[in-house]
């Protein structure tokens, strides 16, 4: 990976990575219920009237819902590496949040490493790069791993 | 019953890829199922029309679409859009329509002629559109989240790999003397397992393709039926429901579920209540059902179903495949027509060709796969972005 290239968020907003990444959500001030992707305009619990939502990062810890990989390459908007390299997308359920949020795993991993109900932890990793630029994305890593499995 | 309409015509065109322009799919099986029901266009005073994709929207108002090429006789026209459930709205805007009284009799057309391999959003960059970015940040195909709930099914239920096998195995039969069929070739467990993973657990020939297709029904008010016929099949229910707040299961094209923080999960999930609506409706139930016609985009999601349409508690599904209950000759067969194993999808078309099973099926006419004394049956499906489907059809 170049040391030269300028690390962005591969979108704007969805998460804070200071040190440690977590993802971006949205709180609604009236039932308390969270939003990811942010809610920002109108409260998606049918009790309630809410319209306005406090940013709040969520649990950078869950538990694997569910876990799967793409053994070949996706179609565009994804930019896939060539040689494309099969990678997994993991389901993680947050306990605090009571919501499942997908992300893909941290290379290294095979399918056979995982489990449901494994504690899962977020790490910033690079989505893809273009000649100027790296671009970050959260990813899901299998708590007290390092490197690969 | 005062809630029941009609099938007086069914038709397909069959399944395949053919080149054409969707709409002479349409018209192939709008004009099949008007000379099944022993009508003319002409009599037609409501066509509904379950519309295709193109372009990450409906690129097509296909209602008019099909009434055009059929000649313009100025009946009104209705366009339905809900993904894999267009036609089902098709059919619950046609079945409305005539329970309202507006109208006696109506032609519900889905048809479309599909892109070759993944499904994927058009080019451009849209960064609020759920659908355009979970292709970007997660690569996340719709066989991801088939992967997903396979996984799932195996670590939870203890599902194995030829297990999901083989469904497609016992779709494969069903669908050998299907002649609206386009995959009739009967496959072994070790060939499905031999095909190359795309999202594990799920090989190749575990996920269904898309194809070109067309499906008609003429449905017409009980009173309008009595007349040219003494025992027409029967649209008992038609549940078109959404989910209920917080769905706690991921669905495509979703980065998240709901969270179920400050309200409980509902006691029936979205899944569940898309049948649970259709049997209320139809004062029927799962026992009463001879058959069903369910979506198996991937043949685990045929074993969710089993589930989700109560034909077993959870986690039997497994169980009551391999007992041979959803084979043809047992307690109740799914996926008699071969389902969508022999089909591959044809979106706007494939809810009503599930109709179309049921109604061959209960008039004994679903040669070679026809199952012995059929009395009612059940269709299910759900359409991206929250829409449920399901259709219950009895004698
Ligand atoms: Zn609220």
């Amino acid at each position: 990976m170049s040391t030269q290239k300028k690390r962005v968020p591969a979108i704007e907003g969805w998460f804070v990575a200071d040190g440690t990444v977590a993802l971006l959500g949205s709180q609604c001030t009236s039932c308390r219920s969270y939003f990811f992707p942010k809610e920002s305009f109108f409260c998606r619990n049918p009790a309630c009237q809410g319209t306005e939502f406090e940013e709040v990062p969520l649990s950078r810890r869950g538990t694997l819902w569910s876990y799967t990989n793409n053994a070949y390459p996706p179609p565009a908007p994804y930019v896939a590496p060539d040689p494309f390299v099969p990678y997994i997308v993991a389901a993680v359920e947050l306990g605090t949040e009571k919501m499942v949020v997908l992300g893909q795993v941290v290379k290294g991993f095979e399918i056979a490493d995982l489990r449901v109900g494994m504690e899962m932890e977020l790490e910033l990793d690079t989505l893809f790069e273009d000649a100027e630029n790296e671009y970050l994305v959260w990813k899901w890593r299998p708590v007290g791993t390092r490197g690969g499995a | 019953m005062q809630k029941d309409v009609a099938i007086l015509g069914v038709a397909m065109h069959p399944w395949g890829k053919w080149g054409r322009n969707f709409v002479e799919y349409g018209v192939h099986a709008a004009n099949e199922a008007l000379a099944d029901a022993g009508l003319e266009w002409k009599d037609v005073e409501l066509i509904t029309g379950g519309e295709t994709i193109r372009n990450g929207y409906p690129g097509f108002v296909s209602g008019a679409s099909f009434a055009q090429a059929l000649g313009w006789t100025g009946a009104p026209v209705m366009s339905s859009y809900g993904a894999c459930a267009s036609g089902t709205q098709a059919i619950a805007t046609a079945r409305a329509h005539i329970l309202a009284g507006l109208c006696d009799v109506a032609l519900v057309v889905g048809a479309d002629a599909a892109p070759k391999g993944f499904f994927a959003p058009a080019g451009g960059e849209r960064k609020d559109d759920p659908d355009w970015l979970r292709f970007r940040l997660l690569g996340a195909t719709n066989p991801i989240y088939f992967g997903l709930y396979a996984r799932r099914r195996m670590d939870v239920h203890g599902a194995t790999t030829k297990d999901f096998a083989r469904v497609k195995v016992k779709n494969s039969r069903h669908g050998l003397e299907n002649p609206k069929a386009r995959y009739k070739k009967a496959v072994t467990e070790e060939e499905i397992l031999a095909s190359p993973i795309v999202s594990d657990p799920l090989h190749l020939l575990e996920i269904c393709a898309t194809s070109d297709g067309g499906a008609a029904l003429v449905l017409a008010s009980m009173e309008y039926a009595r007349k040219r016929t003494t025992d027409p099949v029967k649209i008992k229910a038609v549940s078109t429901v959404t989910p209920t707040y917080p769905n706690a299961v991921i669905e495509m094209p979703n980065f998240a579920t709901d969270s179920a923080y400050a309200v409980p999960v509902p006691t029936t999930p979205f899944k569940d209540s898309i049948a649970k609506a259709a049997y209320e409706q139809a004062g029927l139930g799962p026992e009463d059902m001879s058959m069903a016609e369910v979506y198996d985009l991937s043949t685990a999601l045929e074993l969710d179903w089993y589930e989700n349409i109560g034909l077993c508690k959870q986690g039997d599904a497994e169980k009551i495949l391999n007992d041979g209950d959803t084979t043809i000759g047992g307690r109740v067969p799914v996926n008699p027509s071969g389902g969508l194993a022999c089909f591959g999808e044809a979106i706007p078309a494939q809810a009503i060709a599930q109709v179309c099973e049921l109604t061959w099926q209960l008039r004994g006419q679903a040669k070679g796969r026809q199952i012995e004394n059929a009395r009612a049956g059940i269709t299910a499906n759900q359409g991206l972005f929250g829409h449920g489907s399901s259709v219950i059809v009895a004698k």
